[in-house]
């Protein structure tokens, strides 16, 4: 009882003591980095934390469920649309056409783009239209049991679905150039420096939410279980569990906030296109992940950022190489560090750390010291 | 009719035609526990499959308790109130022997009740009292991956039992096992036939005479003979069927 009441304690001040940090890391990028970094790099810098919730959703349900998705850049998109959908509206008079419309010789707003004149809708559809469509795929694909590589396939199959319709619809998507051009929101103008301050942190914010999100998700029976339904699927169905239901929620939670990383993108860049249903699109959000480190919270936020950095800066100097650069980069994570940079480091890493600081190496597996049956024994013997 | 916990009438199971049960007729008592033994081939995982609701009959009918099992899928057959044990242990490897614990403890298993609700106290005690019983009180935190073989072997029965089933099905519990841990294994499902009905599937001989009560021998998908431990191993027909295949190696 002793021991359980004092672990709780404990495990309470880790929490608190994580809480601080996310909140102190979240103040210095709201309130200190913009002093240091303006403009383009803050721009950046913001659109990259909004691309890591993106990679916070691939971890939730690749990292600790298993689902391997490559199409979640079909989610993003519709998070993006959901608002861009908006900005082109907010400027005009109600019932107005967007610019692009006219072009293509269309006369009368088509029905469902009436609604996201409201900013309160596309705010919701934002988030509901992705988890719905995340939760009616997620439940057809789980409920027939489909997994692992048929799984992903069926992910990019999707992606293609959804490439092509926004791609071939000039009339009432602008095809491939896309939605851009956005003028105001809210009455303030987008691309004004204080407008984008607000989003940079409203990202920040959002991001720090999603983190909650997904760490309350991971942590507890559930999380454990979906770490079980990961491991040995079939195990948990004959322990009674049907693992239909964790998954579409998961999946649809994973979807929604892909679609809150495409709108918080969308804003800041200033265009949505069929671009970011593109395959290799969803397949970066994948790599993020895994030079991160798959199921590390932490891991998927730093790997974006890292990535996400080196291919603006590499771009920058040497804009053929790029490509080349990911791929390698993606390889070496496969071989060398199968489990993303925090996984490297706690493990590898924490050993070099212990070992510069003159701890003792383990020399037993699993180690004398670590292993409870002898610690009791020890304790036994000394009374 | 009905007072029989499991009860399998004319089982026929084909794959493309093979037929890996044939017209197989069992029945047993509730509170019984019962070894099923057979050459390699004989079908007996195949058994096990179609009780958990894995692979369906062909022909014929598995009923639970008086209900027929036809209809419900693998995590309804669960909750009905039947446990599996996989021959190789099947533990969840990255998480602690106590997560490994509550998620087999967990009584209301539907995805928003597991994300909800806290373990309560009462499944505390009762892991608390498994972990005893299966003697892995010291490790509870210890991943279960650092686990040895008999003790992960122990922690899958301990979830079997953590679900609270009526019937456990037991396959191989002490391939790969020391003669010691053997035993431990054993006693913990003696202890645990007091209040369970139990099916265990073994190759091990000596190990089947410390357990058995009554046997049940398949051969070819359909059931040989049935009786207690010096019964079936003075039976002509066992004895054809298991050594004298050993012949044609000599």
């Amino acid at each position: 009882m002793n021991l359980g009441s004092r672990l709780k304690g404990k495990s309470g001040k880790n929490l608190l003591l994580e809480v601080g940090i996310v909140a102190g890391v979240a103040l210095i990028l709201i309130l200190i980095v913009p002093l240091f970094v303006q403009g383009f790099r803050l721009n950046s810098l913001g659109r990259f934390l909004a691309l890591a919730i993106a990679a916070l959703a691939i971890d939730l349900i690749w990292g600790y469920t298993g689902l391997l998705s490559l199409g979640h850049g079909v989610f993003f998109a519709l998070g993006g649309y959901a608002i861009a959908m908006h900005l082109q509206l907010a400027p005009l008079a109600p019932r107005a056409l967007p610019e692009f419309m006219g072009l293509y010789g269309v006369t009368e707003l088509p029905f469902f783009w009436q609604p996201f004149a409201s900013f309160g809708f596309s705010a919701i559809a934002v988030l509901l239209f992705p988890l719905a469509l995340g939760s009616i795929l997620g439940y057809l694909v789980f409920r027939n049991r489909i997994r692992g590589v048929y799984f992903s396939i069926l992910t990019q199959a999707a992606t293609i679905v959804f490439f092509n319709f926004f791609n071939g619809q000039q009339k009432l998507f602008n095809g491939t150039n896309g939605l851009t051009n956005f003028k105001t929101i809210l009455g303030a103008s987008v691309s004004d420096t204080q407008t984008q301050y607000v989003f940079y942190t409203l990202t920040i914010v959002f991001l720090a939410a999603t983190y909650a999100l997904c760490r309350w998700l991971t942590s507890g029976r559930f999380g454990k279980l979906l770490v079980a339904i990961r491991d040995d699927e079939s195990r948990v169905r004959f322990s009674g569990y049907n693992p239909t239901g964790f998954k579409v929620l998961v999946f649809g939670i994973s979807a929604a906030l892909a679609g809150l990383s495409g709108a918080m993108f969308t804003v800041q860049t200033g265009l949505i296109s069929p671009k970011a249903m593109d395959i290799a699109f969803s397949i970066e959000m994948v790599i993020w992940v895994a030079v991160g480190g798959r199921a590390s919270l932490v891991g998927a936020i730093l790997g974006t950022l890292v990535v996400n950095f080196g291919k603006s800066l590499l771009s920058e100097q040497f804009p053929d190489i790029w490509l080349f650069f990911q791929g390698g980069l993606f390889l070496i994570v496969v071989t060398v560090l199968p489990d993303g940079l925090v996984g490297w480091l706690r493990t590898e890493g924490l050993f070099i750390v212990q070992r510069i600081f003159g701890a003792k190496e383990i020399a037993t597996y699993p180690s004398l010291e670590a292993n409870p049956e002898i610690q009791m024994e020890k304790e036994t013997l000394n009374k | 009719m009905t007072d029989k916990i499991l009860e399998i009438d004319n089982l026929t199971v084909s794959f493309d035609g093979f037929k890996a049960l044939n017209n197989l007729n069992f029945s047993m008592d509730p509170g019984e526990l019962r070894v099923i033994i057979g050459p390699n081939g004989a079908g007996k995982t195949t058994f096990l499959d179609t009780i958990t609701g894995k692979v369906k009959p062909t022909i014929g009918k598995v009923s639970f308790k008086g209900q027929d099992l036809r209809k419900f899928s693998e995590y309804q057959v669960a909750l009905l109130g039947i446990g599996r044990k996989f021959q190789t242990p099947r533990i969840y490897l990255n998480l602690t022997t106590r997560e490994n614990f509550e998620i087999a403890c967990n009584r209301h298993k539907n995805v928003f009740s597991t994300l909800f609700g806290k373990v309560p106290s009462q499944e505390k005690q009762t892991i608390g009292g498994l972990l005893e019983t299966v003697g892995l009180t010291a490790k509870v935190d210890m991943q279960a991956a650092l686990l040895s073989h008999g003790e992960k072997q122990r922690l899958e029965i301990g979830m079997l039992v953590a679900q609270s089933p009526d019937l456990l099905l037991v396959d191989e519990p002490v391939a790969g096992l020391t003669d010691e841990e053997t035993e431990n294994v054993g006693s913990l499902l003696l202890a645990l036939a007091e209040n369970h009905s139990i099916v265990v599937i073994e190759h091990d001989m000596e190990f089947v005479r410390q357990i058995a009560k009554k046997v049940t021998v398949l051969h070819e998908g359909t059931v040989l003979c049935e009786g207690n431990f010096e019964e079936v191993q003075n039976d002509p027909r066992v004895i054809e069927v298991y050594l004298g295949s050993q012949d044609e190696h000599e």
